[in-house]
Formats: C-alpha cells, sequence, structure tokens
C-alpha cells in the first residue's frame, strides 16, 4: 500500500488546527449575542457544515455530468466521495440546526425551507446508496449515480422554491425566519468566528474528500488484484 | 458481412472479451460454441448493438459500431432464448407493433407472410400468453425477420423447448431465418449446431480459439474438434 | 428518409425475393407505435388500471378514517389527499408498465429497433401519463361524490394534468433505472418521491388555492414552477435516457 502522501498529511494536520481554532472563535471569541443567548455559538458551526454539505452536493452533480461526458471512473470516485462526505456534514448541520431550534423556536424541528430542503437532500443521498447497491455492474452502478446526482441537483433548489411558497400558511414560521435575517447583523469579533468557521470546514472537507477519494481508488486497486489471484 | 477486429468488452475490472478478432463473409451460418462464461452472450449482444464495446473495431453490414448502430439494427434480426414478444398482445399485434418500429411498409401482407412462414396463420389472432413455448418462439422468428433482416443472431434459442419444438424449430431457422441471410448463433447444443451450421467457431475466455468449416469438419466430429480446442 | 426508401425499394427488385421494405420510422411514427402498443395491451387486461384505481380507492378510504375528513378538514386536506393518492398509485402503474417491458426482453427488442432512443422514452412517458390521466379522470368524479365537492373544474384539472406531465417524466426514466437493479419495484418509490417533491408540493399547492377559492392569478407561482419543473425535467431525461438503457 502507498503511504499517504505528504501534501494529505500535512492538509489533516492542518485540519485540525483550523477546527480547533474555529472552536476557540466560536465559544470563547465571539461574543454573546443579545437575544439568543450562549446557544447561538451552535450557529458557527452550523452554517460552516451547511455551506460544506451544498458544495458536495453541487459538486456530485458536476462530478455526475463530467462522468456521463468523459466515462472516466475517477469522476465516478469524485462524485462518491462528495456524497458521501457531503451526507455526513448535511446530517450535522441539521442536527446543529435543532440544537438552536429548541430555545430559539421552542420547538426541535420546523418545516423551514432550508430545514426541509437540507432533510430531502438526506433522503435523495439515501436513494443513491440504495440505488448503487442494487447493481453489480460498477460501469452501470457509474452511470445510474451520475444521473441520479443530476437529478437530485436539479430537483433541490426547485424544491426550495417550492417549499418557501407554503410559508405564508406557517405564520410562526415566517416570525422565526425573520428572526434569523435579524441575527445577520454581527459584530465584528463574531464575524471573524463566521467567516473562520466556513474556511475551516472548506479545509476539512477538502481534507475527507481527499482522503475517500483516495479509499476509492484502493479499493478499485484491492478489487484487481483479488481479479488477478481469481484468475 | 460482420468484421471484428481486437473487441474488448469490459465490465468494471472484468475483462470479458480479449482482443477477439471474428469475421464472417455474407451467406454463412457460423455457429459460435463455448463453455458458459466464455462471453458468447456478451459478443452477441455487441454485434446486435445492444451494449458497447470497450475497445475495438466492429462492423455489421458495412456499418460501424457503436456510432451507426441505428443502421446496423435496420439490417439486423435477433433471436434471444426470450421471445420479447408481449403477452397481451396477439400474434399478428405484436407482428404490427415491431413492424412499425421497423417502418416497414406494405404491412398487412408481410404480417400474413412471416406467420405463415411460421407456421402460425390460423393462430394470427390468438394472445401471445396461450401460446406454448415452442409457438413462441417460432413467433420470435417471424418477428426477428419481420423487416427482412441481412443479418441474423441467434443466441440460444433453444433454451427451454423439448425436443419436438427444437425439431420444428430447427425447420423455421433453416427455412425462413437463414435462408440467404448472414448468420451467427451461439449454442451449447453441439448436435443441431452441427446439423445447422456451415462453420464453427470456439470462444473461450474472450477470444476464438479454433474455427472449422463444415468440409474440414467432415474427418473428425464436432465434438470432438470442440474439446480439442478448449484442451489448446 | 427518402434515400433510405430508394434504396430498399432497389434492392428489392435486385433480389426479387425480398419483400419487407424496411426504411426507418419518423420519430412521432415509432413513439406512437409504442402507445399504441401499451394501450392496447392494457385495455385487453386492465391490469395496470385497475389495480391503480383500487388502490386509489382504498387509499381514499384509508385517509378518510385516519383524518377524520369532516367538512372543515376536508377543505384543507382534499388536495393533499388526492396527491398522496396520484403519487402512489402513479408508482404503481410505472413499475407495472416498466415490468412489462423488462420481464420477457421485450426492452431488447425496443432496443433493436432503428430508432432513437428517446422513441423509447417518449413511448413509454407518454403511455404512462396516459394510465395516470385515466386514473385520475375516475379518482376525481369519485371524490367528489363521495365528499360533494366539485372536483370537475378547468383551473384545477390543468394543474392535475402539469403535476401528471411532471410525474410521470421522471417517473418513466427513473423507472426504467429502478427495473435494472437488484431491489427493483421496491426502488421506485424511494428514488422517485424526493426527486419529485417539487412536482408534489407545487400540484398541492396549487390545488388547495384553487380548492379555497383563490383567483388563477394567486396561484401563478406554483404553477410556474410545475411549468418550470416539467421542462427541465423533460429535457434532462431526453438527454440522460442513452445513459440509464446503453451497456
Amino acid at each position: 500500500m502507498q503511504p499517504r502522501p505528504l501534501a494529505l498529511k500535512i492538509l489533516d494536520f492542518a485540519s485540525v488546527i483550523v477546527l480547533g481554532i474555529a472552536t476557540y472563535l466560536a465559544l470563547v471569541f465571539a461574543p454573546t449575542e443579545a437575544v439568543m443567548g450562549q446557544v447561538q455559538r451552535v450557529f458557527y458551526f452550523h452554517i460552516g457544515t451547511a455551506w460544506v454539505g451544498l458544495l458536495g452536493f453541487i459538486l456530485a452533480a458536476a462530478a455526475g455530468i463530467a462522468y456521463l461526458v468523459t466515462k472516466d471512473m475517477r469522476w465516478d470516485r469524485f462524485e462518491v466521495a462528495a456524497v458521501e462526505v457531503s451526507t455526513v456534514f448535511f446530517f450535522i448541520t441539521i442536527v446543529l440546526g435543532s440544537i438552536w431550534a429548541r430555545p430559539a423556536w421552542n420547538t426541535w424541528w420546523t418545516w423551514d425551507p432550508r430545514l426541509t430542503t437540507a432533510a430531502i437532500t438526506e433522503l435523495i443521498y439515501i436513494a443513491y446508496f440504495m440505488l448503487r447497491q442494487g447493481i453489480d455492474d460498477p460501469e452501470k452502478r457509474a452511470r445510474f449515480g451520475a444521473v441520479y446526482t443530476l437529478l437530485g441537483g436539479v430537483s433541490a433548489p426547485i424544491t426550495f422554491m417550492v417549499i418557501r411558497l407554503f410559508r405564508s400558511i406557517h405564520p410562526i414560521v415566517i416570525g422565526a425566519a425573520n428572526g434569523t435575517q435579524e441575527k445577520m447583523n454581527m459584530t465584528s469579533d463574531m464575524r471573524i468566528a463566521f467567516f473562520f468557521g466556513l474556511f475551516a470546514f472548506t479545509v476539512i472537507f477538502i481534507d475527507m474528500m481527499w482522503h475517500r477519494i483516495r479509499l476509492g481508488a484502493l479499493e478499485e486497486k484491492v478489487e484487481q488484484l483479488k481479479l488477478t489471484v481469481s484468475m | 458481412m460482420i468484421e471484428v477486429k481486437k473487441l474488448v468488452k469490459r465490465f468494471g475490472l472484468k475483462t470479458i472479451l480479449r482482443g477477439l478478432d471474428f469475421s464472417v463473409e455474407p451467406g454463412e451460418f457460423v455457429a459460435l460454441l463455448g463453455p458458459n462464461g466464455a462471453g458468447k452472450t456478451t459478443f452477441l449482444r455487441i454485434l446486435a448493438t445492444l451494449s458497447r464495446p470497450s475497445l475495438g473495431a466492429v462492423m455489421v453490414a458495412g456499418y460501424q459500431l457503436p456510432n451507426q448502430a441505428a443502421q446496423v439494427r435496420a439490417k439486423l434480426g435477433v433471436v434471444s432464448h426470450m421471445p420479447l414478444l408481449y403477452p397481451d398482445l396477439t400474434a399478428e399485434e405484436n407482428l404490427r407493433f415491431y413492424g412499425r418500429m421497423y417502418g416497414i411498409g406494405n404491412m398487412e401482407e408481410r404480417i400474413t407472410e412471416v406467420l405463415e412462414m411460421v407456421g402460425l396463420e390460423n393462430r394470427r389472432k390468438d394472445l401471445i400468453r396461450t401460446f406454448s413455448r415452442g409457438m413462441q418462439q417460432r413467433l420470435a422468428i417471424g418477428r426477428a425477420v419481420i423487416h427482412d433482416p441481412e443479418v441474423m443472431l441467434f443466441d440460444e434459442p433453444y433454451t427451454g423447448l423439448d425436443q419436438d419444438a427444437s425439431e420444428m424449430l430447427d425447420e423455421v431457422l433453416r427455412s425462413v431465418a437463414a435462408e440467404g441471410r448472414t448468420v451467427v448463433m451461439t449454442s451449447h447444443d453441439l448436435a443441431r449446431a452441427e446439423e445447422l451450421a456451415t462453420r464453427f467457431d470456439i470462444l473461450s475466455r474472450g477470444v476464438i480459439t479454433a474455427s472449422a468449416t463444415q468440409k474440414e469438419l467432415k474427418k473428425t466430429n464436432l465434438l470432438a474438434f470442440y474439446k480439442q480446442a478448449l484442451v489448446d | 428518409m427518402m434515400a433510405n426508401n430508394s434504396e430498399s425499394k432497389k434492392k428489392k427488385v435486385e433480389s426479387g425475393k425480398r419483400k419487407a421494405e424496411s426504411l426507418h420510422p419518423s420519430f412521432f411514427k415509432a413513439t406512437l407505435a409504442i402507445i399504441q402498443k401499451d394501450l392496447s395491451a392494457e385495455f385487453r387486461s386492465f391490469e395496470l388500471i385497475s389495480a391503480m384505481l383500487v388502490f386509489s380507492l382504498l387509499v381514499i378510504i384509508i385517509f378518510n378514517f385516519a383524518l377524520e375528513l369532516d367538512i372543515k378538514v376536508r377543505q384543507s386536506v382534499t388536495s393533499g389527499v388526492l396527491w398522496t393518492t396520484f403519487a402512489f398509485a402513479g408508482t404503481l402503474g410505472l413499475n407495472r408498465s416498466m415490468s412489462v417491458e423488462k420481464d420477457r426482453g421485450c426492452m431488447d427488442g425496443l432496443l433493436l429497433a432503428p430508432v432513437d432512443r428517446s422513441v423509447i422514452y417518449f413511448g413509454k412517458a407518454i403511455s404512462n401519463l396516459i394510465f395516470m390521466l385515466i386514473v385520475e379522470g375516475i379518482v376525481l368524479p369519485v371524490y367528489s361524490v363521495l365528499y360533494n365537492v366539485n372536483l370537475f373544474r378547468f383551473d384545477l384539472l390543468g394543474v392535475i394534468l402539469l403535476g401528471s406531465i411532471g410525474y410521470a417524466a421522471v417517473g418513466t426514466l427513473l423507472s426504467t433505472m429502478s427495473a435494472q437493479t437488484r431491489t427493483r419495484e421496491v426502488l421506485l418509490p424511494i428514488l422517485l418521491f424526493p426527486v419529485a417533491m417539487p412536482v408534489l408540493l407545487a400540484s398541492v399547492k396549487a390545488s388547495n388555492g384553487l380548492l379555497a377559492g383563490a383567483d388563477f392569478t394567486e396561484v401563478l407561482t406554483p404553477i410556474n414552477l410545475l411549468i418550470v419543473y416539467d421542462v427541465i425535467f423533460i429535457a434532462i431525461a431526453f438527454m440522460v435516457f442513452d445513459f440509464v438503457v446503453e451497456e
């Protein structure tokens, strides 16, 4: 087995460091928000994970198109990596959102467009994995996976737009959603924690993507070795 | 009529066909023999445009695959071990449907003609679901020749047929499907292949390992030739 | 087309015994052939439509008791009940329609025809849409009678048509995929529902508005989104269908 490349080792190290700094900034450095109190600190990680989750989702759809055009299996590995990493980050986003929502909106869950779209995106991902699971031929698996990420990537934004229409019949959510808008008036220290959070999670995202793509390549190598042995 | 050079087909990491060379002259009837998993069906599906070659050049009826697949399909008739017929349509409706998909003219005339050829004209208004397996397979041959193709591909046409039905099918294959056409057939049944084909190719581990015409075989029998080819 | 025609005619003269004139059928004619084939098979057995229909009625009965559909509740949930019913019955029909092609290898028969792959997609999608519309056309009056509401209004029928088009467009593509997996029938709703979410939600939103007496202009936004979805997904399905049938 090849050892981890040096750049990846450095990135691993950097990921831990930036996560530590981001944690410090969010939990200690940033001032306590006046209305929301301590729980608002969740927000810095919530946005960070949401951003990379979204990034992974878009990258997966793009990789799907790239695979269909080039038929290069590397794009398939990239796509799987993006979907897997993004699934985890979206899940964290939803959990953090719930933790925040409990004191803020007095409920663990609201059918807010963002929250709901994130949940539906998770379901698209689960369906994606089930689809891949049911196909034996790797090339067909890649093709169908690519088509499905493409469909998911196009339908999710439309879902978001449609769900926004429903808010008009949920007045409580409107009030709460307006609260979110107000909260954007951040102090400069908050802004530092906010943007550093985005940066930190982007670094972590790249690191995990790299690991997952590498794992995919190694998996393929194992399959190849198995075949040569069985010949 | 068929010209295949260095054909490679991979499913993921598994290589099924490994640089296969194959050619068929117009009017030849080639039986493709070989053990299970040798890639016979995969190869036939590539010739039938249902599967894309991973590498290599494939020419069928003067057209390049996979780029000119539509032109190839118009000149190709395929009979597989599945009938490819709709159980809730009558014999005549099935033929009419496929006739329309091939855009043939003089439709009704042609349907009658095909039904007569495969000996099912008195069952033309019956649903396929009431047909025996042998009758379905005969109609499947009718379906495959509805557009009068130049090249016929048979993929294990005898699967699931008893002795009598196989003999009837033999007759139809010979008189209807093979007459004046170029044929490639895969089969397990050496005896039937021996009677029908003019040339025998052995496909093993993704390449053609041996080939002999009927005349050459006169000295030895097909079984001995087949065994010898697999040993080599 | 002309070239092919004369070519095959020449061949006919040459060989004498070759009688069938084979020429590539037009896109429209071949699509129509698939639709007519599906319809005549279905109108003989009624397997698919009767299954969808009985299932729809059962769902409505269950909803009746599960939601206690009294007059007040009914007004707000009618469109939700209808669309849930259509969606569930729709997957039933989509699965059946594709397994007819898959079980006896007929899909290969379609793929062997000298026509563009998209002919197969549009043929199957339009057949599926027709089956859905037939079922909806029966469920709507039944629901109207059962609950004494008039669902036969042109604006509402328009919304139902738009929603069904989007659902059948994506559903046909995904059922072609799911039929080729190990889990087959089970997988279709799981693949289809999250991707078809905008269709279902926008249809519910628009139908709800119309049933509550809103003017057509008030529900223009969900209707526009439906149209956008329909156009985008028909285009995508048209482009990617090749990839889900090739090997």
